[in-house]
């Protein structure tokens, strides 16, 4: 019995120590962010990098999802007569769910590993402690231009997606499968305001904090050479994927409470 | 044992570590020492694989927390200090890693400018001017637009040393400069740390296993065994020891040897 809870405890313990770590990362951020100097030729780096740099992954995924998605759609909607309101589904599910979530998948797997492989590099060779030795704070140097980056491009790339994934759509029914422009657009304005785009960006730009964070981190306690660094990004990979689909739903919860859908 | 490293009673102390413990899970690496290093002075380290030279180094820049323990560095306690007050302690030395641990996305130039740009630099001309300045003292003038993978282990350890000592500090700690070099390169690095420490007047302090470098780097050596200060003299008395465990050691004879 005691070696049950013994198991059931451990992975509770490790947890709850993980979700601490993570707690003072965030305050060290804070503190580097507002009370420290921020380094903004490497946060202008770090935009390019990844802002600029995931543009055509962030762009494709938008746009075949929202093809897909209304495709879809439309088969079923067809049948039952409602192929006009394709455009204001589509747009909705674009806003709401699938471009913050993909957008922040993609990101995880393409930003998210190289943060944490790269921190976790420079650990594994001292070059985090050649920072500190040289009177920098590795959180001011590698994490905080991470993060404002991050919160900078968030916001455009959710944006281009939504929008990409819109125009693929809008392009699948109408081209496609015949529906009148017209009747697309109206229900399109009709379904979805600032409020969906607002809910979108909002819930990405919680992931792309949730990225930084954990990326950064798996970076900093890597150990024990190439292996240590293949763990922790993996590690990075795996828990903000995970963390994305698990706080997507208690975002959308919350936040349909201060964002609710537009009635029509 | 307490041991007084100081060429000169006049000096006034630099490095003052006292009882000094540290433990890492269950192995215990230091386990009391004591010393004092004059300022500058240059002083060698060394010792076994494992007696715990790079950690003292480490604890004495304040990198890894002491177990139990004082560091006073001039005339600062630095243990129980913050990591953002260690930052500021951490300016007054150098410290060149085993490695070089020179950041690889960075040329040699911003390696070498990277702690003046740090501190506050603005103008790129005076920190170009100066990077080259250092980069010429460590002969390595020429090679400044190279990254650290193109260059060779002695020149990587020239490019750390320079990056180490363009701000002037007051001490630099060496965590063995030379491991992996051929002999004639070696010779020449432990020629250079001789020459910055006099030149500048900083205090050095070198882990080595070369005895052959100790007259030239050395006015004082620490010997480290078994977690505390076993010996503590000059490169000339320690050579000339008839104590067999440092005889052992200076001849580097094993067990099975002798």
């Amino acid at each position: 019995m005691m070696g049950f809870l013994l198991m059931l405890g451990r992975p509770v313990v490790d947890l709850i120590q993980y979700l601490g770590e993570l707690a003072q990362l965030v305050v060290e951020v804070v503190r580097s962010i507002f009370w420290y100097r921020v380094r903004w030729r490497l946060v202008i780096y770090q935009v390019v990098s990844l802002g600029f740099g995931s543009q055509l992954q962030v762009l494709v995924t938008g746009a075949f999802t929202g093809a897909v998605f209304a495709a879809q759609v439309y088969y079923k909607f067809n049948q039952l007569g409602f192929e006009s309101v394709v455009g204001g589904i589509v747009a909705l599910a674009m806003c709401r769910e699938l471009a913050p979530v993909l957008t922040g998948l993609m990101l995880t797997s393409r930003v998210g590993a190289a943060m944490a492989a790269e921190i976790g590099t420079m650990k594994v060779t001292e070059q985090v402690d050649a920072l500190r030795a040289l009177g920098v704070h590795p959180v001011d140097y590698l994490v905080s231009p991470r993060m404002l980056a991050m919160i900078f491009s968030m916001p455009i790339l959710i944006a281009e997606s939504i929008l990409f994934g819109m125009w693929a759509s809008k392009l699948i029914v109408v081209s496609l499968y015949g529906v009148p422009e017209a009747f697309y657009t109206d229900q399109l304005e009709k379904n979805t305001d600032l409020t969906d785009l607002c809910f979108g960006v909002s819930k990405g730009l919680v992931f792309g904090v949730m990225i930084v964070l954990i990326s950064c981190h798996q970076g900093l306690k890597a150990s024990r050479g190439a292996v240590g660094v293949g763990r922790g990004t993996t590690s990075a990979v795996v828990c903000a994927s995970l963390g994305i689909l698990v706080v997507n739903f208690f975002l959308t919860i919350a936040l349909n409470f201060l964002w609710p859908v537009a009635r029509t | 044992m307490d041991m007084e490293i100081a060429h000169e009673q006049v000096e006034p102390v630099f490095i003052r570590v006292s009882d000094l413990h540290k433990q890492i899970g269950e192995q215990r690496i230091l386990r009391g020492v004591s010393l004092e290093i004059a300022r500058g002075s240059g002083v060698a380290i060394i010792g076994g694989s494992g007696t715990g030279k790079s950690v003292l180094l480490k604890l004495v820049m304040g990198l890894i927390p002491a177990t139990r323990g004082s560091i006073v560095v001039d005339g600062t306690e630095i243990t129980g200090l913050s990591e953002r007050e260690l930052g500021r302690h951490r300016r007054k030395m150098g410290l060149l890693f085993q490695d070089g641990a020179l950041f690889d996305s960075l040329t040699v130039e911003e390696n070498v400018g990277f702690p003046l740009v740090e501190a506050g630099w603005k103008d790129a001309e005076k920190v170009r001017l100066k990077v080259e300045e250092t980069l010429a003292a460590v002969d390595l003038a020429g090679h400044k637009y190279k990254l650290p993978s193109d260059l060779s282990g002695g020149m990587r350890k020239r490019a750390a040393l320079a990056r180490a000592i363009i701000t002037d500090p007051q001490g630099v700690l060496y965590d063995e400069p030379t491991s992996g070099l051929d002999p004639v390169v070696a010779d020449s690095i432990y020629h250079l740390i001789r020459r910055t420490q006099r030149q500048r007047g900083i205090t050095s302090v070198v882990v080595t296993h070369d005895m052959k470098s100790l007259p030239v780097v050395a006015d004082r050596v620490l010997y480290l065994r078994e977690g505390v200060v076993y010996f503590a003299g000059s490169p000339a008395e320690l050579l000339g020891s008839a104590d067999p465990v440092i005889r052992q050691f200076v001849e580097g004879r094993s067990g099975e040897s002798s």
